[in-house]
This record gives structure tokens, sequence and C-alpha cells, in this order.
């Protein structure tokens, strides 16, 4: 545990890595330490968000102290006069041993080296070697360290242990024992993040075999993350197994829009196809977790609902076309939004501008998204972005769930033109003769119910198609770039909204349709992004100040890393 | 069966020269298990004695007696009760370690099944002298009907308010409770033991920061001791602390009884005095030396985990006292010590003695397929390397034997020992390790024997 004293400042040590002094935060252990003086130090078992085991024995490395005598306490000087180095006369592991002033370690001597060849040695003897059809090669912690830190060569002769392979352990997961590192991080995963203890080790020895409880299955909602916590190739994702190699993906940061917690990703593609989702660490937001959930939300991008055409009442038509005539629509009779909390930052604001172009008064609705919270990284309000919509003016209250109000004003006729952004509006409580009643425009990225009765339909880019911001649960703003290009035909990135913007202000308002550019506007219209800019808000994301929504009552209880005001108020 | 016929049998022949202690009443004809018996032998005054002393006063005579652990480390117990974290405020748990297994130690045995009482009234002075709120005896699971006698006995002394609450109305409780052990070697390890007592896998603790008189048995402070090293506290209660530590030699105090096995013809136990007698006298006098015919091939000196000695070999070296030594294997003294002088450990005291009858190689392999079939794995070094080795030795043992193999074993052990969480990994180590260096002819020469002679056995290595 790191010490924190009150002003939030963290103590820090010297110690000396190879004779180098590097100053590091007091408390941390010798993994961590040597990080700091950018070198490594190899290590399995070890996991920054799971308990030491110290069973691997890959970090070990030489460890000594200031020594001090005995019996009159005073630290113990050599000829030199600089303190003499008592050193631990057995190798330590890193991982369990904290950092101590004036501390030295020798990451690089013999003995370190001779420690790493053997424990390298050890762990492939009895490992199938089956790289060439393994999932886990290019991210392989057993292969990069057999590079880095083995022999290169092999002295065993023996027949090598058998063990089950391809187990299915869950419904999600697949197992490899033979490939098992036996480090324990899965079974450590789920006892102590995922509260579900189901794995656990049978047999001794080298015969050890990582299996579930009898009558259990590894079925959890956080089951994957001991596909990317494995550091080998024991357990793969059955989503992702022999797909495609590792290596072959690009690796865009994105978010995962399951919840207002905003979980941290890393999509993976290749050739604008994604092969699948994992977790981006951030301490302040989801440690190194996701939810399996939000995995497969890539799928949206080739739904077969998914809505790729222009078109004016059902008639396929040019971007321009179907743009032109929502702004007719707009600019003439009393009009109304929908938006999504599904929107970005970026696209809330420019609606928020659009309206401000249409007479008189635009009211704007979000459709509320709340189902019980895991305490964890799904949280009560499955929208990733309502604080957006808070933020930009968009809307001023939490959504509901039934758009009531919008119901009355379609039926008296006060709404004579709706503007419905990524939504089904007929699952919130409006008919589709009320929908029939108005000039409906649908911008949307899958077909449904309203589609099918709106006057313009515009297709719209899913996350993984372009690139903005969220405002996630703890008012941080957090940033997704584009993993792969949108739908032919759909215009890019912001162009849907600017392009509407400028024909609705008769070509007045333009914005480059770029999220730098809606931010440089953002920063000067909205107190709380004062002197923010989209490329300042870093990869961790940027808190903002929240006071001006203190009374608003979230829906949103306790999870990872988030405790809600009123509990707090409570408390 | 009767529980009588499983019971370890009395050895009606001790030795004169034996100093009896611990086993002065267990192989006497009249002796039995139950309370009565004991009690009519002066049972339970120790620790009635111990419970009008202050409990800092037991524990200062038993650092006294210089007493050290009978388990295999030879750790001062007095030492190892002073560690005891008792600031903490948390309750402090005494643990008796019936976990005897590693091969040749038979000893605990003996006590348990003969002296019950005597380990019951050892636990409950030294729970009172470091004030423990329960106390467990981690029995071996092997030992079914040790655990049997030890429940019978102790609800014997509860009936007589020896245990329990308010205990002999001194208003100090503990209770007394039998765990059996999980079947594995590595229960027996201090940690290993706490974890498996604790209801999971015997998988042995890092320490730091997991050392047990500070981070114990439900992370609470506690204290392991083995079963001798219990029974030797109501002696050094009864004797006074100063006047058990004039037993044996300074630093080697008391009495040990020592399980002599192997190629002897007085093969059993032996409660010896410390430093006084030799493994000479120990193969020869007490246990009536070698068959007929037979040279001495090589003796391990403490358990199968200590590293072995060849017959003929000679020690040299300076004592702590500066007294300079030149030793054979009969000359090197029977206490802690002296085998640690002569580069191996007395470690459980069982002594295995080897003669020209067997295979060098197989004695190793045999060996080897015990460490490898007890380590937990968790550690990589030994969980890989002591099946690595299993494997080597079995395969030069029937025959496939390389010239290489001597160096390859002895590098596999290089990079076991000292590198594992627990001394699992320098038990595996060792043996190999020393029967390599050792016997290291007889490895080389293997590879030249004929394999179409060897695969002829009656027997095959597995």
């Amino acid at each position: 545990m790191s010490t924190m004293s009150d002003d939030n400042k963290q103590d820090t040590v010297t110690i000396y890595v190879d004779d180098q002094p590097v100053e590091v935060p007091a408390g941390i252990n010798l993994v961590e330490a040597v990080a700091v003086a950018g070198k490594e130090v190899p290590h399995y078992c070890y996991h920054p968000k799971l308990s030491v085991v110290g069973n691997c024995r890959m970090c070990l490395v030489e460890m000594g102290t200031p020594g001090r005598d005995r019996a009159t306490g005073e630290p113990m000087l050599d000829e030199e006069g600089n303190p003499k180095i008592m050193w631990v006369p057995k190798p330590v592991i890193g991982c369990a041993t904290n950092v101590s002033p004036g501390m030295h370690v020798k990451t690089e001597s013999s003995l370190v080296k001779d420690c790493r060849e053997g424990v390298m040695e050890f762990l492939l003897v009895n490992h199938p070697l089956d790289c060439p059809i393994c999932d886990q090669a290019g991210e392989c912690r057993l292969q990069e360290f057999a590079t880095d830190y083995g022999r290169g060569y092999s002295r065993f002769v023996e027949q090598k242990n058998v063990k089950p392979k391809r187990t299915r352990i869950g419904p999600r997961v697949t197992l490899d024992d033979e490939r098992c590192i036996l480090c324990s991080r899965c079974i450590r995963f789920c006892e102590e993040v995922a509260d579900d203890p189901v794995l656990g080790f049978i047999d001794r020895g080298s015969y050890t075999t990582l299996t579930t409880f009898p009558g259990k299955e590894l079925d959890n909602n956080y089951s994957l993350n001991t596909v990317d916590i494995c550091p080998v190739g024991a357990l793969t994702s059955t989503d992702f197994r022999f797909k495609m190699r590792v290596w072959f993906l690009k690796e865009t940061p994105s978010i995962d829009t399951e919840s207002s917690v905003g979980c941290n990703t890393v999509v993976g593609s290749r050739e604008g196809t994604i092969y699948r989702i994992t977790p981006r660490r951030n301490d302040a937001v989801n440690d190194t977790w996701m939810p399996d959930s939000g995995r497969t939300l890539y799928r949206q991008v080739d739904a077969d609902d998914r809505m790729t055409q222009y078109s004016i009442e059902g008639r396929p038509c040019a971007a321009e076309e179907a743009l032109t005539l929502a702004s007719t629509y707009l600019r003439n009779g009393r009009s109304a939004i929908v938006a999504s909390g599904r929107l970005s930052v970026e696209e809330q604001y420019l609606l928020t501008r659009i309206a401000s172009h249409a007479p008189g008064e635009t009211p704007a609705w979000l459709v509320a998204r709340h189902a019980e919270g895991d305490g964890k990284l799904l949280s009560a309000d499955r929208n990733p972005n309502v604080r957006g919509a808070l933020v930009t003016g968009l809307i001023d209250r939490i959504p509901e769930a039934q758009l009531s109000q919008l119901s009355a004003a379609l039926e008296s006729g006060k709404v004579e033109n709706l503007i419905v952004v990524g939504e089904d509006i007929t699952q919130a409580g409006i008919s589709i003769d009320q929908i029939k009643k108005a000039n409906v425009v649908y911008i949307g990225a899958v077909h449904c119910d309203t589609a099918q009765y709106a006057k313009v339909e515009i297709p719209l880019l899913t996350v993984f198609e372009k690139a903005g911001s969220f405002i996630n649960q703890q008012f941080r703003v957090q940033k997704f770039a584009q993993a792969v290009p949108g739908p032919k035909g759909v215009l890019f990135g912001l162009s849907n909204f600017t392009q509407l913007l400028a024909a609705v202000s008769d070509g007045k308002d333009r914005i480059e349709p770029s999220p730098a550019a809606v931010w440089t506007e953002m920063a000067a219209a909205i107190d709380e992004f004062k002197e923010l800019s989209f490329s300042a808000i870093p990869s961790t994301g940027q808190l903002i100040p929240a006071d001006r929504f203190a009374d608003l009552p979230f829906v949103e209880g306790k999870s990872l890393h988030f405790e809600p005001r009123t509990a707090v108020a409570d408390a | 069966m009767s529980l009588e016929t499983h019971i370890a049998r009395k050895n009606l022949a001790i030795h004169p020269k034996e100093r009896r202690i611990i086993l002065k009443h267990a192989d006497r004809p009249d002796y039995d298990a139950s309370i009565d018996c004991y009690l009519r032998n002066g049972g339970y005054d120790q620790q009635k004695k111990a419970f009008s002393m202050k409990p800092e006063e037991i524990c200062q005579e038993v650092l006294d007696a210089g007493v050290r652990g009978r388990g295999g480390a030879g750790f001062p117990a007095g030492m190892k009760w002073k560690f005891l974290d008792r600031k903490s405020g948390k309750p402090i748990y005494l643990i008796c370690n019936a976990d005897e297994s590693e091969p040749g130690t038979f000893k605990d045995r003996q006590i348990i099944h003969k002296d019950p009482h005597q380990l019951i009234e050892g636990m409950m002075i030294s729970a009172f002298a470091i004030q423990a709120a329960q106390a467990f005896i981690y029995i071996r699971e092997e030992m079914p009907y040790g655990a049997k006698i030890l429940e019978e006995a102790i609800e014997e002394a509860r009936a007589k308010n020896l245990l329990g609450d308010n205990i002999l109305g001194s208003g100090y409780s503990c209770d007394l409770v039998v765990h059996r052990g999980a079947a594995a070697y590595i229960c027996g390890e201090e940690t290993g033991l706490i974890e498996s007592l604790e209801g999971k896998r015997a998988y042995p603790r890092i320490k730091p920061p997991y050392f047990p008189a500070a981070l114990g048995l439900y992370m609470c402070p506690t204290i392991v001791n083995n079963v001798e090293t219990l029974c030797n506290v109501k002696h050094i209660i009864e004797m006074g602390g100063h006047a058990y530590a004039e037993i044996g030699k300074p630093g080697n105090t008391g009495t040990r009884i020592w399980s002599l096995s192997g190629h002897v013809r007085k093969p059993g136990y032996y409660e010896l005095e410390n430093g006084v007698h030799t493994y000479g006298d120990l193969i020869n006098e007490f246990g009536g030396g070698l068959r007929d015919g037979r040279q001495l091939q090589a003796v391990i000196p403490g358990g199968s985990s200590a590293k072995v000695w060849r017959a003929g070999e000679r020690f040299k070296g300076k004592l702590r006292s500066g007294e300079e030594f030149d030793w054979a294997i009969e000359d090197v003294p029977l206490d802690f010590d002296g085998p640690m002088a002569a580069g191996s450990m007395s470690g459980s005291g069982a002594v295995v003695v080897i003669d020209d009858s067997v295979d060098i190689v197989e004695v190793l392999a045999n060996i080897n397929a015990f460490y490898a079939h007890e380590s937990c794995g968790q550690c990589t070094p030994c969980r890989e390397g002591s099946l690595w080795m299993k494997k080597i030795t079995t395969r030069m043992a029937n025959g496939g034997a390389r010239e290489e193999d001597t160096a390859l074993l002895a590098s596999i052990g290089d990079q076991i020992a000292g590198r594992t969480i627990c001394a699992h990994g320098e038990a595996c180590a060792w043996p190999t390790q020393s029967f390599v260096a050792k016997f290291q002819d007889k490895f080389l020469d293997k590879a030249k024997q004929d394999p179409e002679q060897l695969s002829k056995r009656d027997f095959r290595m597995v």
C-alpha cells in the first residue's frame, strides 16, 4: 500500500537500482520501483491489481539494505564512508519486497540472470511449445521472456506431462491446461475482483491442473478478464479464438458504451474489421478490467439491422438531399429533439447548436436506460453519456424512460418537426400514429420502427467509426478514437451534424466536422470546458467541475472507484 | 481390527546407554496411554507448577534451556516464542506440528501413541506461557490411530479440567483440538500447515510478510512447534531451564530421539543425550552394525532431504568454538551442530544407513520420486525441477542413463535451491546435489552399464 499523506502528496524514498539512484514512491514493491528506473523485472504471477502470491519466481532479484550496527544502531560504513550494504544471501522476489530508504537492487547480476534462465527453462519443460497454433502468440509473456531472459535451447529429453486441452470452462472462455504456468492470476481474479470463486487447482506438483469447481462454470460477466491477465495461452477467448493473429491488430483506444462507468478499452481491428475489445488500464476508472458484455459491442458495426443509407420516405437519396430536407423542416414550425445518452459530447453539443437556429423553443429529451448496477463496472445508468447532455445544456434533468411530455406535444400538434437521434422512440412511449403526425427525422445506426415511419433517415456512425468524448459518472471526460472507417456512403466524423447545422443556419454557422473544432467552440461556450481542448484531454480522462449538477438525482450506485454523491452525503 | 493392534509396539529392549527423558515411561510394559496411568507417574504436576508461575517466567525457562526445535530446522524454541507479536491484540494460537512425514522419521508417533498426555501437558504449559487462546494438534492424516488416541486423551484431560475453560481454576482458558492433516508432505511446512488448518490447499506462504509469529493462523500471531519440542517444555519446567541446559552440550541441549533405519541390524528409535554419542555409535552400537558381509556405502544423517554422506568421507574444518576437527562419518557428533559442520543437517533426526547392496542411483531415484510427488506445485523451480529430476533419475535407473545426465542433474538442483517460497526447494535439491557430487563416479558409470542388462531386472522404477 502506498502511503499517502494528508496533502495528497506521496512520500518518496531513494533506492539504488544497479547502483543508479532512483526516487520512487514509498511503499511500492521492487517490480514497480525498478520500472520507475526504466528497467524491467520480468514477472508472471504478479499483477498490480491482485494480491501477491510470489509463486512464479521470475522476479527474483538481489537485494540489500544499508547495515546498522546491532549494538549502537548506528549506520555501518565501509572504508570510503559509504553505507555498507548488507546483501540478502538468497535472491528475493521483487513482487513481495517493498522499497525502503537506501535499498540496493541488482537486476542484471549473473545470479539474477541465472535465476531467470532457470525459471524460464523450468516453465518450458512441460510447455507444449505450440506457439504456431496458439492465440497468445505475439502477446505471450512466455515467448517474450524466453527470448529476453531464456537460454535459447532445451536440455529436456523426457516425456512431457499430458493435461486436458481445449476445455470449455465457461460460455466465453476456453482452457488449455498444458499451456498453463500455474501463476494463479485467474483464480485470484475470480476471488478478489469478480467475487465469483469458481476456479481452482487440482492435483499436486507439476501435475497441478487448473479447473472449475465441480458443477460450476466460469460464467460471470467478468470472465474474459481472466483471458486478458493470463500471461500465456492457457485461457483464451472462445469468441476471438483462431480469428486473427494479434500482431496484425491495430489497437485503438476507446470507451465501453455499456454504462456510465465508461471503461477504457482497446479496440483491435484489421483492415476495417474489428476482432476484439480488451480493457485499457485506467486506475481511476476501471483498473485493468471490463465486463464481458462490453466486448461484443463491436458486432453493432456489422449488425444485420445496421442502417447505412440516407433516404427520404423510404427512398434512398444523397446525403445532402436528406440533410437539406431535415433543415427545411427545422426552420419551419415548432421542432423538438430526442437525443441519446449514447451520443458523444460533440454530437450532443452540435444538437444544441442546431436547436438554437430553429424558430421558437426547441425542447430536447434523452431516453433513459436504467438497470441494476452490478457494483463493479456496470452502473445503473446504461447510457454512457447522460452527463455530456447535461453539461452541453441539451437537457437539464435526469432523463426518463418514457417520453410522456413529447407524446402529449405530438398528440396536440405542439411539435411539428422531430429530430430523433440514436433512439427508437416507439420503445419510449411514442406511438406510430404520433410519429406519422410529425415530420420525423431519424438519425440512427440501426433500422427500427421509428426509422420505418420517419420522413428522413440519416445513418449514424457507431462509437468505433468516429472520434469523440463521453463524460462518465465521475464527470470525467474520456476520449475515444476512430477504430474503423464508417460504412460506405455515410458522411465521416461529425459531418452529419455540422452540415445540418450549416444548412439550418443558412451557412452562417459552420464548424469543422472534427472533435477538436467542436471542442474549441465548447471551451468558449461552456464553463466546465473552459481552457480545455480535445487534444489536451489525457488518455486517462479529465475530471471537470460537477457542482452545477450537485442536486440532480443521478441513479448510479457505488461501483469501482465511484461513490455516489448522495451516499457520501448520507454517510 | 482393534486399536491396540495398530498402535506402535513397545520396545522392551532399551539400550542401557540411552538417556530417556521424553520416552522415559513410554516403553514400560505397565505403562499405557490412559490419564490414570499418566497421573500415577507424576503426570500434570508440571502443568500445575507452571500455572503457578508467570507466563514470562516460563518463556524465560524455555529460553534458558536453549531447547532447539526438533522438527527439522533446529531453531531455538524460546527465541521463536520471543518473536511472537503480542502487541497486535489479536488472539494467539499454538499449533503442534504432528505432521511427521519426513521419510525415515518415526519419533513423534511413539510419543503420540504411547504417551499422549505428555504432549498435552507440554502443550498446555506452552499455551499458558504464550497465552494462547486456542491450541491445535495438526496430525498427519496417515496416523489415524494417533489422532484417535489424542482425541481420547484430550477428553480425559478436559474431564479433569486440565484444558478447556478456566483451567485448574487459574482463570486461563484454552481449548485443544486435533486436526487431521491433508495427507501431503508439504502440510508439515509451518505456513503450509497453517493454510491447511484454515481449510485451504497447503501452499506455503511468502515470508516476508507472513511470518507466523505475526501473521499466522487466520492472520493472527501463531506459534508452531514440533511434538518432541513441546514435550520438552514439560521437562524444562520440571528441571528448570538452566538444569535442562546441563544435559547435552552448549547450544545442543537436552536429548533427542533418533529414528534409525536402513541397513542396520537393529533399526529403531533411540533417545540419546545430545553431543555425547556419534553417528558411529548410533549405527554400530545402538543399531547393531551392518549386516554380515556388507560395507557401508552412505548415510543420510537427518531425513531424506538432508545431504548424503559417502562412506569413507572425511570432514575437516573448525567448530564455532574454534576447535579444529577431522571426522569420518563415524566421528560426527549426534547433535544439531555436528552434522551441520559436516555439511549436512540433523534435520528431523532420521538417520538412514545405506550399505553396498543397493544401487545409489536407485536410491536417489526413490528419493526424487518422493519429492516430485510431494511438491505442492506453487513455485516454478520446485514444481518443474523436482519432477524433471525424478524423470532423469528414473530413466537412469531403468537403463537409459547418459553421460551428460550427471551434470544436468547438478545444474537442475542448483536452479532450485534457495529460489522457492519454502524449504521444499532445498529438500528436493539437496539430495540430488549431494548424491551427484559425492557419487559422481557411480552416476557416470551408470551410462556405461548395458541397458539390456538393466532392463532385464526384476523390477522397474516408475
